[in-house]
């Protein structure tokens, strides 16, 4: 029931897909065909357990490189469940266990030899309710590389502040405030505050967890745009409530019920022509 | 006893004020409670309230004056027998009077004067209470009928017994205000005494304490130097020791409680570590001096250090343990109060468990932080029994901690225990020494109470 719709794993060599992204991005952005984007993220049979209950049952899904893929369902589906065990920060609550595989570039990310903190600097995560550090707007920004040693000295920090503030479309509304605190922003652009702060540490892929549910529409609009530009250079899997949003930023859409997942594939399909019945039950609106 | 027991009838017709007023509430609608405006149980505490409130208040007051106004009537009786005599032969006169009409000894053999007055005295206390137990029979049932009259289902009992409350509460926050301004008059009262004849910039500034003057000729005195800054640096010395101890040790049980211990762990350390705030002060009084002290001697012989065995040291290490729960139960508060999702997003980031404490979640309850040590600061200047037993009574100016030094507190107990002189600059200076040391204290608080407000801003 888990397969209905699964990505072929891709067969073409590596580099041809990599130039034909670039001639992609070139051609300013097209819609990738999605049967033919490498895959970024691969998970197989991946149940979950928070202490005796099972949260996540079988989950096989594939997430291809630059596109967004949005995670769709009902409440207490397990798409947030699945989306952290794609960094790992399930490994944060003690009574919870993760069995089956999720590979990242063909590397299991739950191998024994992972360090969970690189694995965590190349996947970096946005939460539903924006959390800035209470320390100023560039320290924000700059704690990711501090941590991790990415800059030496101010200026290398200096630019790497600015880049991950114009990447996260801030920069302009605060290049004259940075060292101002970073609660003192609105709820907006605290959202897009931790964007910068994810991106600064140049992950590979950026897990969204709702990251719209707490703001006004016009702010959502803004961090939809600003999906759609970051996934020229990142992989994005979010989590949404709203089908509207999935329809509008993702390329790739996974249907979550109950903990299995039903059914995955370009989100055109999902939306126009579902596979399952309760798949389209739930966007038609009739439950969830 | 009598006094007793009025007050016990008082509240049992209280009690019963209150069922009855209930019971004719419900009557008056015949059993159904919405037609009452407030429901029964406000109508019977409104009837109860109107039944013991005034003739409570009425008995208090009276317990309050009735002695002073006994004794003002027994002394004008005999005015004419003590035309003469200063104040403090008629207040011995007067204990012996009371004495006698209490059936205790007395100083010596009455006079027959005192034996009248001493029978006068009975009477007046005799008739008090019984003008005493009349007004209260008076206003309880006059009460009990009028709060029973206004029972009616439009009644609107449950605002009326709700303002009561409040003035209530509101009184009883009263109490405590006015009796720190009433502690607080006095110490200023007789620190002004003190320094009317002491200048206080040698009170403040001095370098020399010895304030045990002799109070008789035969008595061998210390010289009445007042200069308190040696006691203050005691003071100073061994909080400063306690926060070295409590601060490092107190935080890091914090940080561990609060992030590393698991659910098991915390649920046994934390209340184990409470228990040391349990502990008895004299307990670790005679832990610092008996254990501590002479343990620090001993080492101190042995590597050729001269340890007075009633050491700064000793007295602040031991400060400092019973400290450290303040620290730590405060800290771990603050820091378990810093939302879950900065860690999370330290986490997402990469960082290690290690560096979010170091670098999100330390900063972020830095100023919770701050309060607590404030607050444990403050708690060790005041602190008295531990350095009353370990720490010296001998005024050193000195930062060595191996010395033996005295602190604020200690010289306020010596000053104020074995002979008494009130007005004697001796006794005076504990009254200075405490308003110094309230002031400290208070300003501490203060900026305690400031910071902590300002952590509270952090995420709201």
């Amino acid at each position: 029931m888990t397969e209905a719709f699964h990505v072929e794993n891709n067969p073409q060599p590596v580099e041809e897909s990599v130039s034909g992204m670039s001639e992609a991005v070139e051609a300013g952005m097209p819609e990738v065909d999605a049967a033919h984007a490498p895959t970024k993220v691969k998970a197989d049979n991946v149940d979950v357990f928070y202490a005796e209950k099972q949260a996540l049952f079988d989950v096989s899904l594939d997430v291809p490189e630059n596109q967004v893929t949005a995670l769709i369902g009902p409440s207490g589906c397990g798409k947030s469940t699945f989306l952290r065990c794609i960094n790992r920060m399930n490994d944060t609550i003690p009574i919870c266990r993760v069995t089956g595989d999720i590979t990242i570039d063909d590397q299991d990310i739950y191998d024994p030899a992972i360090d969970v903190v690189q694995l965590r600097a190349r996947v970096g995560m946005v939460f539903q309710k924006p959390n800035p550090f209470p320390k100023s707007i560039y320290e924000n920004v700059a704690y990711g590389p501090r941590i991790h040693g990415m800059a030496q000295g101010k200026a290398d920090i200096d630019v790497l502040v600015e880049s991950s503030l114009q990447r996260a479309g801030l920069w302009n509304e605060v290049k004259d405030r940075l060292s101002e605190s970073g609660t003192s922003l609105s709820g907006g652009q605290q959202q897009r505050l931790c964007i910068a702060r994810a991106i600064a540490v140049n992950p590979d892929v950026i897990l969204m967890d709702e990251p719209c549910s707490a703001l006004d529409p016009i702010a959502t609009a803004r961090i939809e745009e600003l999906m759609d530009e970051l996934r020229q250079n990142y992989t994005i899997v979010i989590v949404t409530h709203s089908m509207q949003q999935a329809a509008r930023v993702s390329q790739r859409t996974a249907f979550f019920h109950l903990g299995y997942l039903v059914e995955s594939g370009a989100t055109e399909m999902i939306f126009t022509n579902p596979e399952d019945k309760r798949t389209q039950d739930y966007i038609t609106g009739r439950f969830g | 006893m009598n006094t007793l027991i009025l007050i016990i009838v008082l509240l049992g017709l209280t009690t019963f004020a209150y069922r009855y007023g209930r019971r004719k509430a419900l009557a008056s609608v015949e059993g159904s409670v919405a037609n009452l405006h407030s429901l029964p149980s406000y109508h019977g505490a409104y009837v109860a309230l109107w039944c013991g409130l005034p003739a409570l208040i009425v008995v208090a007051l009276w317990l309050m004056l009735q002695t002073d106004m006994v004794e003002r009537l027994v002394l004008s009786g005999i005015a004419d027998g003590i035309a003469g005599m200063s104040e403090g032969q008629i207040s011995l006169l007067l204990s012996d009077i009371r004495n006698l009409a209490t059936g205790d000894i007395t100083t010596r053999s009455p006079s027959p004067m005192v034996l009248a007055a001493a029978e006068r005295y009975v009477e007046l206390q005799r008739l008090g209470f019984a003008l005493m137990t009349g007004a209260a029979v008076i206003l309880t049932s006059g009460g009990l009928y009028f709060g029973l009259r206004a029972i009616q289902p439009a009644l609107r009992a449950r605002p009326q017994v709700e303002r009561i409350v409040r003035g209530l509460l509101f009184i009883a926050s009263v109490i405590a205000i006015l009796t720190t301004i009433g502690i607080v008059l006095s110490l200023m009262f007789e620190s002004n005494r003190f320094f009317g004849q002491v200048n206080p910039l040698e009170f403040l500034f001095g370098l020399n304490w010895s304030p045990q003057t002799a109070l008789r000729a035969d008595q061998v005195g210390g010289s009445g130097a007042f200069g308190a800054v040696p006691v203050f640096a005691g003071t100073l010395l061994i909080t400063v020791i306690a926060m070295i101890v409590a601060v490092p040790i107190g935080l890091m049980a914090a940080i561990y409680m609060a992030e590393y211990a698991s659910p098991t762990t915390r649920s046994l350390i934390k209340p184990a570590l409470e228990i040391l705030a349990g502990i008895p002060t004299v307990v670790y009084g005679f832990f610092a001096a008996l254990t501590i002290g002479p343990l620090f001697r001993g080492l101190g012989e042995s590597v050729g250090l001269p340890v007075a065995s009633e050491s700064a040291l000793a007295a602040g290490l031991v400060m400092g343990v019973m400290i450290i729960p303040f620290v730590s139960s405060l800290s771990d508060d603050v820091i378990n109060a810093v939302p879950q999702s900065l860690r999370d997003g330290s986490l997402a980031l990469g960082a290690t468990h290690s560096e979010t404490i170091r670098r999100v979640i330390l900063p972020a309850s830095l100023h919770g932080i701050v309060g607590a040590v404030l607050l444990a600061v403050s708690r060790a200047i005041g602190e008295t029994m531990i350095v009353v037993m370990a720490a010296g009574l001998s005024a050193n100016l000195t930062a060595n901690p191996l010395e033996a030094v005295t602190t604020v507190t200690v010289q306020i107990v010596t000053l104020l225990v074995g002979d008494q002189e009130f007005d004697s600059a001796k006794t005076l200076a504990a009254f200075a020494l405490g308003l110094v040391l309230f002031l400290v204290t208070l300003a501490l608080n203060i900026v305690a109470l400031r910071v902590v407000r300002k952590y509270r801003e952090e995420y709201d």
